[in-house]
Formats: C-alpha cells, structure tokens, sequence
C-alpha cells in the first residue's frame, strides 16, 4: 500500500495530506445505514416531535417510554456487540444513527447519554460478568444509565474529584460518598458510572445501582435549555457498592473518564451536524412561505446569505464529521485484524484520534449554534415565540459548547495532545517545522498555477498547516513547557488547525464525489471555494494575533511575511455563489447538500 | 397461508417534482422515492396476520432495478420475500394489473393487500382489477380488517361515515390511512432484510390501453390583486367579480 493511501495517524493532518479515496462521505452510506437513518428520523417526527412540550415539562415516564421504544427499535443497542444482545453495528452505522439523532432536542440528549457515556464504560470496561449482566439491558432500555464524573467543585478539573471510596473491613464492598453535579438522566437511571478515589487518591469507577441505601437524588435543575433532559445532582452517603461493582482497575478510573470521553466528544460533533442539516430544512421552509413587501423573504439577498452560510458551515461539518467516524472506523477493524479485542479496539481507536473529535465536539457544537441562532433570525419575531421550533433549538443547541468538555477546554487540548504526541515521537511535527523555517529563509517558488478540480485550494490548505506549523514551532521554542500558561496563544492555533481540518475535510469529499459524479458537484466545488478562503482569512487573523504576543523584531517581521505567504489565496464572487447555493434549496425548499 | 403484499416506489410526497425532458417521465435528478404510503397500511395489515395466526408474506412489485430500494424497506419491515417484476415499460393499470395477478396465481396466494392508490399515478384501480382478473371478492379503501378463518369482516370509508361488509377468501383489500399504525423498520429488521432474497423477474407489458400523451404541471395561481384599502374600493370589487371572475 502506498504511503498515500493509508489512513493518517491521529493528528497527523497536520503536516500531510490525506488521498481522498480513503475518507468516509456521505456518498459512501449504504442501503442499510439509510434505512436505519430512515428509521431513526421517522421514529423522531413520529414518536418525539409530537411530545415535545409534554417532554420539556418532564411529563412523568415520557421519557422513560420513549427511551423503552427506541431500544425495541434496536436504536439503544446499535453500538452494543451482539454476544450482548445488541447489534454490534459498525462505528459509521453508529455515526449515521447519531447524527439523524441531532434534531430530537432533550431526548437526544437522554439518548446520547444512555447509549454513549451511560453504557461505553462497562461496553469498553467491564468485566465479562458486568457486560453479561449491564449490557443486554441497557441495549433494550430496560435500565437506563448516567454518567456520574462532575462535581460542585470538580468540572473541567474533573480528577479533583473528592468522592470517596473505602474497602470495607471485611472486604466485601466499598463505602462511597460524595456529591456529583449536574448529571444528565440522574432522576431516573437505574445504573450510574460513578467516579471516586480509592484510599484518597486512586481514581476509580464504579457501577452503582440508584436503588443502594444511601443513594438521593437531588431536585431537577432549573435549566436555560433542554429541560425536558432530566439534570440533577445527587448525594452518595455511605452507599456500600459490592466490589464486583468496580469498573475497570482500582487507580484507572481516568482512563474510562477520558477515554469514553473521546467517543462522547465525536459523536456530539456527529448530533450536532445532524441537527443542524434538520434546522436549515425548517428555516428553508420559513423563509419560502413568510411574504414581506409582497415577496417571500427567501428571495431577499441578506436571507439567501444567512441559508448559504448555514449550508455551507453544515456541508463543511458533515463531511469532517464522516471523515472523522471514517478514520475511528477502520483503526478499529485494523487493531480487530491485529488480534486486539473490539473493546480495546473501540478505546484505542478513539484515543488515536481524539484530536479529531475534540475537533468535531467544537466545530459541531458551534456550526449548530450558528445555525439556530440565524434561524431565529430568520423568522423575526416569530423566532422569539414559543410557538414556532426555531425558539426551543436556539436555547437547546447552547449547551453543546459546554458539555462533554467545553469548547476551550477541548481547544486546550488539541494542542496539548499534539505537542505531547510529538515529543513522544507518535508523530513528526518537528522535521516539518523546521523544514519550514528553512522555507521562510528562501525565496518563494512561483510554479504555474494549477487548473485541475481544486487543485489550487488543496495547494492553500498544504500551505496553510506550514502556517500552523511554523507558529507553533516558533512559541514552542519561545516558551518549551511553558507554552500551557499561554491560553490565549493555544486558542489561537486550535483555531487554525479546525479550519484547516475542516475545510479539507470538504475539500476531500468533493475531491472523491468528483470520481463517482454527482449532480451537486459544482455546489460542493463553489462551497468549498467560498468556505477556504473566509477559512484562511481567519486563519490569517488568528495567526497574527498569536505571532504578535510573543514575537519581535526580526522574528516578528519574518513571521508576519510567511503568514501573509502562507495564507495568500485569490477572490471568488461570494455573493453570486453564496446566491446560487441558497437558490438551490430554496427551490427544492430544504438542505440538499 | 400466504399473503401477497404490493408495494410501490413512488416519489416522496414534499419533494418539489419537475417534469422531465421526454414530458412523460418526472425528472427523477434530486427526487427521493420511498414506499408509497397507502402500501404501508397494506403490509402492516399482513403483518399483523403473520404475527398471530403465522403466513408468509410476499411482497410484489412491478418497475426497473431501483424499485428494489422500496422492496428491501418492506422486507425491513418485516415480509418475508420479494418479487420485482422487472421492466421500465410504460404501463397503464390494466397491463400492471394484469402482471400482478399473474404473479399472485403462481404464487397460489389467497388474500392481497394493496394500498388503495399509489401517490405517483393516483389511478386507485389496481386492486380492483386484481381482484376482478383472479376472480377473488374485492374490498377497497378498507379502514378495518378482521379475518376469521376464511371469513372477512372489514369496514371501508365512504362519504360522511363507514360501511361494515362482510366477505371470504380469496380476497384482495386495498388499504386506507386509518387501517393501522405502520411499524417502525426497527435496526434487527434491516440487518434481517439484507439476507432476505427478492426474486427478480424480467416480464413484459402486454398491450396498453391508455396511452400517456404528456405530463403537464397544474396552472400557476395567479397573484392576488389589491384593489383598495377602504371602502372606496367595493364598486370595483363588485364589477370584477361580475365581469371578471364571473361569480356573481
């Protein structure tokens, strides 16, 4: 196999490029995973929709039922192998399941929290008498489950936790107590993944029935938004959980927290996207039949902008999004194929590339906050009223950029995970970044200007990870271990590095659509287009926002002169393509992208 | 016993449809095509017989290789078989009727569901056709079904209320919105479908009786005209309805 056509190390599109025969797009989506989207999105409009309000009043059992109905459709369990009774369906299976998810709002939010971080730990963890007793009835929805890691005092900081656990004397159980915040599903679940520390300072996970003695729940949250998502805290005191109850190893506790994490943050990214494909249908819809000045708004150019730019925000992050699912997928059946475990399998894959879906958790989670808050926009007053969706999306789509991680702690954390896998040697940035010094010393070449099908974007996004590479090789030099106390210079390149993964994220699906040919090729051709270049215009600005703190003199100069070489791209006529992109939906009256 | 089922692959009823070059055809570029609603009824009503008294339920459909797409969501469902009549010739519902039927004998089915009408063509005969070809009793737009032995009791929606009617196998009952609530195709049927075999039969039409000449959209509504905002306004509304719109 060539070097070209083997899937990227985690990261590792940083400095190379990517064959685009090799990504995941939504093209690539089988009979099979269309139906089940089918299902999903048929049972969301049928069963969730309708029941909305009643849900968001937390209407006694609703939730519970619908979650009961979902695991009848096999929905709960798709994830799950099938030695457990689920259907052991492949990560891009899940990934599709989880996106036509995105529109089904506090639902959603249960859904994701049972079948992702509620059932992954003792799916990845467990012992194989936990798996045989959790699983088949988690998969079914006959228990339901929650994730217990934060407290009032631990949030980001999440290994302060100071839950504790004691050995009994006789060794039979452990004593817990504590407090843990904020828990999704906490007013009904029948099983909690709990964290505390064994003997004061060993991390641990524990799987605790909500029906121990000791075991409260607190009153519901009174929330901004998704507040038909059951939210609480809860109070561990002396809860005696059995030692078979203990998750994973005594000490490792971090490992399940984190590592389920990296799952939790990517298919968030997936929801997200999904839902927000869902709201440009409805703010299509709106701007089609709501007439002004005798003529619907959508025939106005400051509403075909905003439908554009959903669009092409939404199309950006569907295509990162299955590249990404893509990417976790086949390191899975590649470590299968080396003999490892599906769990181990599962949790390795998803560690490879967390940067990618801390990426995705971000990018998602603010593309769909873009797109709901235009669609509010875009209905007026109307988005102001309860009477109209486009209200319940916008307060529902914020708390996107605040769990599983907030968006700067996940920003923090791509560049962390970079630099440390470079220094362990997982992956070179250093050669690249010096190569690239030495670039900046020379001259730059002026070939002939390429012609073939993006083929001049491609050569901005090459140029645009030296950008990255040559900022982060300069303040890495400047402050070596110290380079975590600058925040503000970390946010800066994390911002590149999203745009650089997502606009090639797009840039790749339309490159490997062009084989197969698609009547949407020249659309996705001109999204591209319009989205690199506001791309490297951010790129552009973050860069030299960051150069400036902590350059000078001649660095300064030097460096400000490989940005503007690095980020140089010629002009498209947004206007007129932004124009053409929103024409198309608003003629078909959805997103066709 | 066995139940045949047909089903169509129909365009989805939002997707903005566009007449297609030949004027025959709809342009199929960007349409998504599903099961037509109607047959929905129709299978879940053979599917809640297979559910309590035990058939084999066999869907059939007439059209080229992508009617397969609507056959495998069936199957999903939960039908057992399918047969894909296979042609891309144009047919009128006497030469679809007349394929069905044939299909139906050598199947050796006794009792049919049909939606009552496919929402492309909305011809609504089908059924009665089959039913009048292989000589079986006939009930359409059937809102209940109960079948007890061989005996039928159903009640079909006509205008202002229901008829209850009574009837014996070989039947063919085509289907109403009322009939039942579809079932989901849940995750385990769709994998379980992809095992499921459809038969693929190349058939040819036999004569047409109706000729399709063209497609042709509906008129454009033509746009409000705003006469006045007072009553200064009435005279010329009162003359252009006597003149113009001619309604009083």
């Amino acid at each position: 196999m060539s070097e070209l056509n083997k899937s990227l190390k985690g990261g590792e599109f940083v400095t190379k490029a990517t064959n685009p025969q090799t990504v995941f797009i939504p093209e690539d989506i089988t009979e099979e995973q269309k139906l089940m989207a089918e299902t999903t999105l048929d049972f969301i409009e049928k069963e969730v929709v309708p029941n909305l309000n009643d849900i968001d009043k937390q209407k006694p059992g609703l939730i519970l039922s619908l979650l009961e109905k979902a695991g009848e459709l096999g929905l709960l369990g798709a994830a799950v192998p099938e030695e457990y009774e689920g259907l052991g369906e492949s990560f891009n299976t899940n990934s599709i399941i989880s996106m036509s998810m995105g529109a089904s709002h506090s639902f959603g939010v249960a859904f994701a929290a049972h079948t992702g971080i509620g059932t992954l730990p003792i799916l990845y963890y467990g012992t194989e008498e936990q798996k045989k007793k959790y699983l088949p009835k988690l998969a079914s929805g006959e228990l339901k489950a929650a994730y217990c890691l934060t407290e009032p005092t631990s949030g980001s900081d999440a290994l302060s936790a100071k839950t504790t656990a004691v050995l009994s004397e006789d060794g039979t159980h452990y004593v817990l107590n504590g407090q843990k915040m904020w828990i999704t599903n906490g007013g009904f679940a029948d099983i909690l993944i709990t964290f505390a520390k064994v003997d004061g300072d060993k991390f641990t996970g524990f799987i605790i029935p909500t029906n121990s003695e000791g075991f409260q729940a607190g009153e519901e949250e009174n929330k901004m938004g998704i507040k038909g998502s059951s939210t609480r805290a809860l109070f561990l005191d002396n809860v005696k959980v059995p030692v078979e109850n203990v998750l994973g190893e005594i000490g490792k506790g971090h490992y399940i927290a984190f590592n389920v994490l990296n799952v939790g943050r990517y298919k968030l990214g997936a929801m997200t996207t999904g839902g927000a494909k869902h709201y440009i249908d409805v703010a299509v819809n709106y701007a089609n039949e709501r007439k002004q000045f005798g003529r619907e708004i959508s025939s106005f150019g400051a509403i075909k902008h905003k439908l554009a730019e959903m669009a092409i925000r939404t199309f950006v992050a569907e295509a990162s999004t299955l590249r990404t699912s893509g990417l976790i997928n086949d390191k899975i059946a590649e470590l299968q194929g080396q003999g490892k475990t599906y769990s181990e399998a599962m949790i390795d894959a998803a560690e490879e590339y967390a940067i990618e879906s801390s990426i995705m958790k971000i990018f998602g989670s603010e593309v769909l906050d873009y797109v709901v808050d235009e669609l509010v926009q875009i209905h007026g007053g109307y988005g102001y009223s309860e009477e109209y969706p486009a209200a319940r999306a916008y307060r529902d789509s914020r708390i996107n950029r605040i769990f599983e991680g907030t968006n700067e702690i996940n920003r923090l954390l791509v560049i962390d995970m970079l630099v440390k896998r470079s220094m362990k040697g997982r992956i070179d940035l250093l050669g690249p970044a010096m190569a690239i010094q030495k670039e900046l010393m020379s001259i730059p070449e002026f070939g002939e200007k390429p012609t073939g099908l993006l083929e001049l974007e491609m050569q901005s996004i090459a140029q645009a990870k030296k950008a990255v590479l040559m900022i982060a090789g300069s303040a890495v030099q400047k402050f070596m271990q110290k380079l975590g106390n600058e925040q503000e210079i970390i946010m800066y390149l994390t911002d590149m590095i999203i745009d650089i993964y997502t606009a090639e994220s797009a840039l790749l699906r339309t490159l490997k659509v062009a084989q197969v040919g698609t009547k949407n090729l020249e659309f996705y051709e001109k999204m591209c287009k319009v989205y690199l270049r506001d791309a490297l215009d951010r790129i552009n600005t973050n860069g030299r926002n960051a150069i400036s703190a902590f350059a000078e003199d001649d660095e300064l100069k030097l460096l400000m002169l490989g940005m503007k070489r690095f980020t140089k791209l010629d002009p498209v006529n947004s206007v007129a393509i932004r124009r053409e992109i929103a024409n198309k939906m608003i003629e078909e009256n959805k997103y066709v992208y | 016993m066995k139940i045949v089922v047909c089903v169509s692959h129909v365009p989805d009823s939002a997707a903005k449809i566009n007449i297609g070059a030949d004027e025959k055809n709809i342009d199929k570029n960007g349409v998504s095509f599903i099961l037509n609603p109607y047959d929905e009824f129709a299978l879940e009503e053979a599917l809640k017989i297979k559910d309590s008294i035990g058939a084999d339920v066999v869907l059939v459909s007439v059209g080229g290789d992508e009617v397969k797409e609507t056959i495998r969501k069936g199957l999903a469902m939960g039908a057992d078989s399918g047969i894909l009549l296979k042609t891309n010739a144009y047919r009128d519902s006497i030469s679809t009727a007349k394929l069905i039927a044939e299909e139906i004998k050598l199947q050796g089915a006794n009792l049919v569901f049909l939606g009552k009408q496919s929402i492309d063509g909305d011809n609504g005969v089908v059924g009665q056709l089959v039913a009048e070809i292989l000589g079986f009793n006939s009930v359409s737009v059937a809102v209940s079904f109960n079948l007890n032995g061989d005996k039928i009791v159903a009640e079909r929606e006509i205008e202002g209320g229901r008829e209850v009617v009574e009837t014996s196998l070989p039947a063919v009952i085509t289907a109403q919105k009322g009939l039942n609530d579809p079932r989901y195709a849940s995750l385990k049927g769709i994998m379980a479908a992809k095992k499921k075999v459809i038969d693929e039969k190349e058939v040819t039409v036999s004569e047409i009786g109706v000729e399709l000449i063209k497609l042709k959209k509906p008129a454009q509504k033509q746009a409000g005209k705003i006469l006045g905002k007072d009553s200064s306004a009435v005279p010329e509304l009162v003359r252009l309805l006597k003149e113009e719109a001619k309604v009083i």
